[in-house]
């Protein structure tokens, strides 16, 4: 077992921290009227990939989905081109054309980021099969909620991952909720993690607010995947604070539930944590949270003084260009 | 008078033989689809025969029977670089896929901004006559060409096959190959193309010049419509014939020149004639021709059902070249 060093936490602190200020930059855009965009926010699960992040490699790859800008700033999508693509602006990642629902930064290893629930984890198996052909090593992780693991896709996807043993991790941030609908009035098993078995892969829960444990086990994923020794379903349980869409009147959610979660709130949890255990000082982290407000703050004024792209660009990069062989 | 022997392929032949060069020019080119290995018989219509014994199971590999999963595979793998080719047994079975097709294959390039493109060929097999029924013998090419993002090519001959499938695999978007059933099993043969020899996307192939009318279609419909316009020149009438080749993009350049020329045209298609490939082809000869045009342009199809099963009554469902020359015959007035 490979627990995470001072740095390699401290390191996902910094993530979760940056993660947190984004996600509370984007939505007070929104809330003050500055910006009108459809925006799912990920607050509550920043752990998850924060953890994965850091036992993954650069060109490693990342496949996410709507929920994804915990995922895309881990695995180091740059912040500037990643709110103005929030934003829809000439200057994101992809121009404005896909915004938030569809960030890619091959650059990052962030190849796709899908609308459709379960739609990526197909793809996280060519990914990875590219991988495999060509002897890179790369590991590709699918990212996807527990509302993924009940499309037919899934079932389709981690069967010829298992057995085709492709370095795949299948990452379920098992948030409670598949849109409105409770885990438990859509999913007949107790965990997610208990139909690897049906797969011949391993499967585990972890608790998604533990960065050590998360840490723990995706590097033994990993590891595994990168080895050739085939895929792992990796459960993640964790909460998102503000319900299936930005502006969600989250009536479904039960009141106590959601003051729970918060109260439990991961992020300022692993601060104590590491003040406590002596890991990192108060002062130290002060310096965190100040750096990456700034760097934040700088990402949303660079953001918000981009031009949206011309009319030229709706027909643009439709199609390629025809390459001979 | 001597006569040169040219080597003849047939379609089965032909697609193989592209398949095969491009595995042997390309590393990053690979097959996976339900079947295709050797070992499970080189496909189930053996296109593939050979292929995996050639370059191995890894670069031509066998399915499980899970079309959502070959598709994302081929897609993510073609996001990643390769150029992947993926057969679809059978053309009714991309609905099974069209998640992956259509929200993904299709607008990842443009989602991206451009930073990813998506060079995956699909190939696929369709067309009634053989009593396959509802399910296993539609023509779906109007699904696809209505997706921003996709390219349809169906070929109607040996060469144009071998030279348009090796375009569509290096090509840098998705493509969907559409073979004929009945292409294979009638055994029509032509000449072998040259090696490597590869046939520019979106460009229609006049088959036969005429005057009087033009007609236009693309895979099988096109032998019908060569007999047709050979019947008819022996009375006279000079009909200009037009294989589109490709569905999405289709040249509307060799198209609107010819009507121009012509200024009678008529489109066949075996997909159901509402709502297909003709009524956007027409549409566009009346916009862009309106006022030169001696009749409206004239649209045959097959009848709006699914495909039945019975012999006389897929028959009955088919177009037809009756059908085709009723067609021209009205249209010439």
């Amino acid at each position: 077992m490979t627990t995470p060093d001072n740095p390699t936490l401290i390191g996902m602190y910094e993530t979760m921290s940056k993660i947190t200020a984004a996600d509370a930059k984007i939505r007070t855009l929104i809330v003050s009227g500055a910006v009108m965009i459809q925006y799912y926010s990920p607050r509550g699960q920043e752990v998850i990939p924060a953890a994965i992040s850091a036992a993954l490699a650069r060109d490693d790859y990342v496949v996410t989905t709507y929920r994804g800008l915990h995922d895309q700033i881990a695995k180091g999508v740059p912040l500037p081109e990643l709110l103005a693509e929030y934003l829809g602006r000439r200057t994101g990642t992809c121009k404005g054309k896909g915004g938030g629902m569809h960030i890619t930064h091959p650059d990052s290893g962030l190849m796709v980021t899908t609308g459709i629930v379960g739609g990526g984890i197909p793809i996280a198996n060519g990914l990875a099969l590219a991988s495999v052909l060509r002897g890179d090593h790369r590991v590709t992780v699918a990212n996807f909620g527990d509302g993924a693991a009940n499309i037919g896709g899934f079932h389709e996807a981690l069967n010829m991952a298992s057995l085709w043993k492709l370095p795949v991790i299948f990452c379920c941030q098992n948030n409670g909720y598949g849109e409105h609908t409770k885990y438990a009035k859509a999913t007949a098993v107790d965990a997610i993690a208990e139909r690897a078995a049906a797969y011949k892969m391993v499967g585990i829960t972890v608790d998604g607010s533990d960065p050590v444990a998360v840490y723990v086990a995706a590097k033994e994923a990993i590891d595994r995947a990168r080895s050739g020794e085939g895929p792992t379903l990796l459960e993640a349980l964790t909460y998102r604070f503000f319900g299936h869409f930005f502006g969600d009147d989250t009536h479904y959610m039960p009141k106590e539930e959601v003051a729970a979660a918060v109260a439990a709130d991961p992020v300022p949890a692993l601060r104590g944590r590491l003040i406590q255990e002596g890991r990192a000082t108060e002062v130290e982290l002060e310096a965190i949270d100040e750096r990456v407000k700034q760097e934040v703050e700088e990402a949303a004024a660079f953001a918000l003084n981009s031009e949206f792209a011309g009319p030229e660009e709706i027909e643009t990069d439709v199609y390629g260009v025809r390459v001979p062989a | 008078m001597t006569t040169t022997e040219v080597e003849q392929m047939n379609m089965v032949q032909a697609c193989r033989s592209a398949l095969d060069y491009a595995l042997s020019e390309d590393e990053s080119v690979f097959l996976l689809g339900e079947d295709i290995a050797d070992p499970e018989g080189g496909g189930v219509l053996k296109i593939t025969d050979g292929l995996s014994t050639k370059y191995g199971e890894s670069r031509v590999r066998s399915t499980p029977i899970s079309e959502q999963a070959i598709m994302g595979a081929a897609i993510g793998a073609a996001v990643a670089g390769m150029r992947p080719v993926a057969e679809i047994m059978l053309m009714n079975f991309l609905a099974v896929a069209m998640d992956q097709l259509f929200n993904h294959a299709a607008k990842l390039r443009f989602m991206s901004g451009g930073q990813t493109a998506v060079p995956v060929t699909v190939r696929t097999t369709t067309g009634a006559g053989a009593g396959f029924g509802a399910q296993h013998s539609d023509m779906i090419e109007a699904w696809l060409a209505h997706a921003p993002g996709l390219k349809v090519v169906i070929p109607s001959s040996p060469a144009d096959a071998y030279g348009l499938l090796l375009s569509c695999i290096f090509d840098d978007d998705p493509c969907v190959f559409v073979e004929h059933t009945m292409l294979y099993y009638t055994g029509i043969s032509g000449p072998a193309p040259t090696p490597g020899t590869m046939i520019p996307l979106g460009l229609a192939r006049v088959l036969r010049e005429g005057s009087d009318l033009t007609v236009i279609g693309y895979g099988k419909p096109v032998l019908e419509m060569s007999a047709v316009a050979e019947k008819l020149a022996s009375e006279g009438v000079h009909i200009e014939v037009i294989d589109l080749r490709s569905v999405a993009p289709w040249d509307t350049e060799t198209i609107l020149q010819s009507v121009a020329k012509t200024r009678r045209a008529v489109i066949v298609h075996e997909a159901v004639r509402a709502f297909g490939v003709g009524a956007e082809i027409a549409a566009t000869i009346h916009e862009e021709l309106h006022g030169e045009l001696l009749a409206p342009v004239a649209r045959v199809g097959s009848s709006f059902s699914p495909v039945p099963f019975a012999t006389p009554l897929e028959y009955a469902f088919l177009y037809s070249a009756d059908d085709i020359e009723a067609a021209i015959r009205s249209t010439l007035g």
